[in-house]
């Protein structure tokens, strides 16, 4: 990975060190999550990375029954759903993970605003393993 | 931005469509070929197919529903039009609304004349999870797919934003669902034939006839609050939130407005056209709104010259109960907030002051991605010119509009038709 593109492979090559990365314009400082190669508020060229403290709150979600092969593969599905969320972070900043740490056997019981804080997920074995992005709610 | 017109008008002079629902055996062209053979008939004073000049497509992904690519071509051969220029178009479920509008724009620039305006999908020779995985692939595959997302997923996460902001209870989503199936009762080219009482009706019987514990249901509502006769999906979202797997095909003849009468007395007139993209949902300002819908919406009121309270029929992008809520508020029907109400109301029944999805909508019609775009138009067609059976909606109807969004609502496409 290079550290001058600011590509999915390099935000998740941070992930795997456990740092939720976003890229920032050199020029005006729009930061960008999921990081990306031109700003489109000014169209700086440069751009350079910024980390994230990864606290933020919940701004929708939802408990997935029906699940995509990947995360039945996981384990999850009708007997075992998850949650999946949108969180607005600092800086206005927004992105989808999964939501750890709530009662997905009482939707109800999960509450839009609640504080939260980045969890990095470990998914595969071996060779295969990747860090993909969560949250639980904030200690 | 300056209001836009078309260089030159089009109208719809016939449509045609198969029937929405699941066809093993038959691939997408054989149900394109059912389409092309109704439209064919329907153009009052018959035409001559090899009139046809170009093919414009909707499909959303044969390529992964049925291991063919470059699809558009074969639809041509199906229906003797090659070597016409055949294009497929894609914008995933508004593929279909895309497809009509580039037959448009390819009138408006003069090229053409006469169009054939086509939408396809043929979607249940997969398992559920191959098709989960198939339309999740028109979200963001690097970084929401990874989050866990599915489609029912993304709308629920709406609706969960939805139910925060205004209050709604989940029975609001499920009275879009009574009424779609009401509608798709009266539709023969429907999936499902049948209201949600019937089905309820259905299973008691189907239970007393086996000798086994007989569910006590008082109404609808009791049977889709029962966890086992309507299971989560994705929570908030119900099986009878959701828009089934579907296959089928739509097809709409367009030619310069110019033209229309040559084809028959009463056509529709095209007045108001408008598309637009937005960003990913997690980048959106707000989650209980589609900016794509509203910029496309207003697009097409200003071009059309018409407003909100203009329109008699509406066909809106139900893909999910949720999404109907959400396109009656963004196309300016209710106030931001508002829909929830109003369904509970009954204001948007086929008998109401503000009809909504008489066809039974994507959710009992089917929502064969490609062709739903053009299966809202072939309702509006039927309903403008007093054809739509005991599902008409009464009085003079002049004006209707159809609403079509891809993916979470990265592209919408708005039309308003005129009868005139």
């Amino acid at each position: 990975m290079r550290e001058d593109q600011f590509t999915q492979a390099a935000f998740y090559a941070h992930l795997a060190e456990h740092r939720l990365m976003a890229s920032a314009c050199t020029n005006c400082g729009k930061k960008f999550l999921p990081p990306r190669p031109l700003c489109t508020a000014c169209y700086g060229e440069e751009m350079e990375w910024v980390e994230l403290e990864g606290v933020g709150e919940l701004q929708a979600f939802t408990v997935v029954h029906i699940a995509p092969t990947a995360m039945l593969e996981a384990g999850y599905g009708r007997d075992n759903p998850y949650c999946s969320g949108i969180v607005k972070l600092e800086n206005g900043l927004s992105i989808s993970a999964q939501i750890l740490d709530v009662d997905v056997t009482r939707p109800e019981s999960i509450v839009i605003g609640t504080p939260v804080q980045v969890e990095f997920i470990e998914r595969g074995e071996g060779e295969t393993v990747k860090t993909l992005l969560g949250f639980r709610p904030a200690t | 931005m300056a209001k836009k017109v078309l260089g030159r008008g089009a109208a719809i002079v016939g449509v045609g469509m198969s029937k929405f629902g699941a066809f093993p055996g038959q691939s997408s062209r054989d149900l394109f070929v059912e389409a092309f053979k109704e439209l064919h008939s329907s153009v009052d004073k018959g035409f001559d197919p090899q009139s046809i000049e170009a093919l414009y497509i909707g499909n959303y992904s044969s390529d992964l529903f049925e291991g063919q690519g470059h699809n558009a071509p074969f639809m041509a051969d199906w229906t003797g039009l090659a070597p016409r220029p055949a294009t497929r178009v894609e914008d995933a479920c508004a593929s279909g609304g895309v497809a009509l509008r580039q037959g448009i724009l390819a009138i408006a620039s003069g090229m053409y004349d006469i169009v054939l305006v086509g939408g396809i999908e043929k979607m249940t020779d997969l398992p559920t999870s191959e098709v989960t995985d198939a339309l999740a692939t028109a979200s963001d595959v690097l970084y929401e797919i990874p989050a866990g997302f599915t489609f029912p997923g993304f709308y629920a996460a709406m609706a969960t934003a939805y139910m925060h902001r205004y209050g709604a209870p989940q029975e609001a989503f499920m009275r879009v669902g009574i009424k779609n199936h009401d509608n798709g009762a009266l539709n023969e080219k429907a999936q499902f034939g049948t209201t949600i009482r019937q089905v309820m009706q259905g299973k008691i019987a189907k239970a007393e006839a086996k000798g086994k514990p007989v569910p006590t249901w008082a109404d609808e509502m009791e049977f889709l609050h029962d966890e086992r006769a309507n299971p989560i999906i994705a929570w908030p979202m119900r099986l009878f939130d959701c828009s089934p797997i579907s296959d089928g095909a739509a097809a709409l003849l367009l030619v310069g407005e110019d033209l229309a009468k040559n084809f028959t007395d009463d056509p529709l007139y095209i007045i108001g056209s408008g598309q637009a993209s937005d960003v990913a949902l997690h980048d959106r300002e707000e989650l209980t709104t589609l900016k794509a819908a509203r910029v496309a919406g207003r697009q097409a009121y200003e071009m059309a010259d018409v407003t909100a309270g203009d329109i008699k029929v509406v066909e809106v992008h139900d893909c999910f109960t949720i999404a109907e809520l959400i396109a009656t508020e963004d196309l300016g029907f209710f106030k931001p907030g508002e829909a929830f109400a109003a369904v509970e109301e009954g204001l948007t029944t086929r008998i109401g002051p503000r009809p909504v999805n008489t066809s039974g909508g994507l959710k009992s019609k089917g929502h064969p991605v490609g062709a739903s775009g053009i299966g809202q138009v072939v309702e509006i067609w039927k309903q403008l010119r007093g054809e739509a059976g005991e599902r008409q909606v009464a009085g003079d109807l002049d004006l209707g509009m159809t609403h079509n969004v891809g993916g979470t609502g990265q592209t919408c496409v708005v039309h308003i038709f005129e009868r005139r």
